[in-house]
């Protein structure tokens, strides 16, 4: 394939991603807007890809060798840490606690909206 | 591993990922939309480690140990009131990562002149430029957020200009290097420019301002990754760093709009230096008629009230109340008041801040409620407690032509039929805008840490 084909197929993907994104994020409630933060935040630990493939090249010199390693290092850390932190966040939120929880003197659920579909959004 | 099978397998992380923030959509689903997502990132990995272009390993191994042990350590540790600074930490990796591959892609074909096509030159210096100015601006934002610098703008006479030089000389740089002049010093002195750069571009941005500053370097990440992809031509690198960078874009527009200030306001107008107007403002107010009540006084209205709306902000964060807030919560709804949170967009330090607080506390997310709901439910509240939130209180948004914040859409605390404001001291906010909310009649203040407020409160009301 060309170059310039292949540029105009990248930039077709590129101007498609711009739309699909504005649209999925949209309708994402402002109630998960940290997750949200922090789950984009891993998902460009994307980069990580780039960076295995400088680190991982054959017959490089001290410089790449070096400027690869650090580039997989940080990178990894976006990926793990990214994602493990939207998990903790996520697993926060919830509607109602579990009947077992320590907060004092097992109240009964004044609203019982428990059955209830979500109101987000 | 073959181009074709490789490319489809990139397209199942980018489906991965697409899936990741759909099922953010709802609390329900979100969680398991970022385990979607991580298994996406892992078959990326697993894809690329397959690749014919990579010979050597133990540099990914050891580096990815490395970075991985760090990652995960850091976010199992990191307090649900810092993650303000863990965000911007992770995100100014994304981006140092972005700049040194493609520091390392040009030294390694820049050499043999005109060897680079031109597009791909202006991916490279585009995703160095971005990614250092992110790396650089997300570790001053982490460190203003860890208190390591002051918070407040660091503003000197002929900043804009010499921050304008410095980008005009990078920028230059760049242009040389797409220009033909692809000589290594030039490459170096512009991640170097950038990185300075980001740095002086951060410094005079206040701590109130953070929610913006973030989103920003969030979506500058984005596109450093996506320039990245450019360079590598690769798709899963253009498709996921351009959902980061509409995702961060989104939100920055969003908090702008939150604060009723353009982005370049926010980026240039180091708001929130204490003004001489300001302060002696401030002086008027101390003689003024501030009510302020004892903590039983004040339980006694939680107490017999019909509807209680919490008001959250930073101070809440800072004084890690939110145990505290719910436990005084649970109390009420105990006593049959009804009980909701109004979060305004802006509270915090971040998109989200108070939200991710409260549900740390167990708080129930249908009681978390936005701000146009809120303000449709304060004509019939009886008691709104403001918990360390101020500017986003304040009524002179509303009413007064000539305050900083006019025009700015805040919580209309005011309508409820008492306002309880919980604050350490007089001081005027972050931002160092006087508050009529304070002198209001309906007003009554409880000075102190907000922690301690609370716990007095929740002691007071079991005694009613």
């Amino acid at each position: 394939m060309s170059h310039g084909l292949l540029l105009s197929f990248e930039v077709t993907i590129l101007v498609l991603a711009i739309f699909l994104g504005f649209e999925v994020i949209s309708k994402v409630p402002t109630l998960l807007h940290t997750p949200l933060m922090s789950g984009t935040n891993a998902i460009h630990g994307i980069v990580i890809v780039g960076a295995m493939l400088v680190a991982g090249m054959g017959h490089k010199d001290t410089l790449t060798s070096i400027v690869g390693l650090v580039a997989v290092v940080l990178a990894s850390a976006n990926v793990v840490g990214g994602f493990v932190v939207t998990d903790r966040m996520l697993e926060m939120f919830r509607k109602r606690e579990a009947p077992p929880a320590e907060s004092p003197a097992g109240a009964p659920p004044q609203g019982g909206d428990d059955g209830t579909p979500p109101p987000s959004n | 591993m073959g181009q074709v099978a490789t490319n489809f397998a990139y397209l199942a992380t980018i489906i991965a990922f697409i899936l990741a923030l759909r099922f953010l959509s709802s609390p329900a689903t979100a969680r398991r939309g970022n385990w979607i997502g991580a298994v996406g990132m892992l078959i990326a990995i697993g894809v690329t480690f397959a690749q014919n272009e990579i010979m050597s390993y133990w540099e990914i191994l050891v580096g990815m140990a490395i970075g991985g042990s760090f990652g995960a350590v850091a976010a199992r540790r990191v307090k649900m009131t810092a993650m303000p600074q863990m965000v911007a930490l992770f995100n100014g990796v994304g981006g140092g990562a972005a700049a040194l591959i493609s520091l390392a892609e040009f030294h390694n074909t820049a050499p043999a002149p005109g060897q680079l096509h031109g597009d791909i030159s202006v991916a490279i210096i585009l995703s160095a430029l971005i990614g250092s100015i992110s790396f650089a601006g997300s570790m001053v934002a982490f460190a203003k957020l860890q208190e390591l610098i002051q918070g407040r703008p660091i503003v000197y006479p002929g900043q804009q200009l010499v921050n304008g030089a410095l980008l005009a000389a990078v920028l230059a740089c760049g242009i040389a290097i797409v220009a033909g002049a692809e000589q290594q010093w030039l490459m170096v002195a512009l991640i170097l420019g950038a990185l300075l750069f980001g740095v002086l571009f951060v410094l005079p941005i206040g701590g109130a301002d953070m929610p913006v500053v973030i989103s920003l370097l969030n979506a500058f990440t984005g596109l450093a990754a996506a320039a990245t992809g450019f360079e590598l031509e690769n798709n899963v690198l253009i498709v996921s760093g351009m959902l980061v960078g509409a995702s961060g874009t989104f939100l920055t527009v969003l908090m702008g709009r939150a604060m009723n200030r353009s982005i370049a306001n926010v980026l240039f107008g180091a708001f929130g230096q204490v003004s001489a107007g300001a302060a002696a403002a401030a002086a008027d107010t101390d003689g003024g008629t501030v009510r302020s009540a004892s903590a039983d006084d004040i339980a006694v209205m939680l107490a017999y009230a019909h509807k209680v709306i919490f008001v959250p902000g930073y101070g809440m964060a800072v004084a890690q109340a939110q145990h505290d807030v719910r436990q005084l919560a649970d109390l009420l709804e105990q006593r049959g008041v009804e009980v909701s949170y109004a979060i305004h967009p802006v509270a915090g330090r971040m998109p989200g801040h108070m939200n991710v607080l409260l549900a740390e506390a167990n708080v129930p997310y249908p009681q978390l409620h936005e701000m146009d709901e809120s303000n449709e439910e304060f004509p019939r509240t009886d008691v709104a407690l403001v918990i360390g939130a101020n500017d986003v209180t304040n009524p002179d948004a509303r009413n007064n032509q000539g305050s900083p914040i006019y025009g700015m859409p805040i919580l209309n605390v005011d309508q409820a039929q008492t306002v309880v404001v919980l604050k350490r001291s007089m001081n005027p906010g972050f931002a160092g805008i006087e508050n009529p909310l304070f002198l209001n009649p309906k007003t009554v203040m409880l000075f102190g840490d907000a922690k301690a407020s609370i716990t007095d409160l929740i002691a007071a009301v079991k005694q009613q």
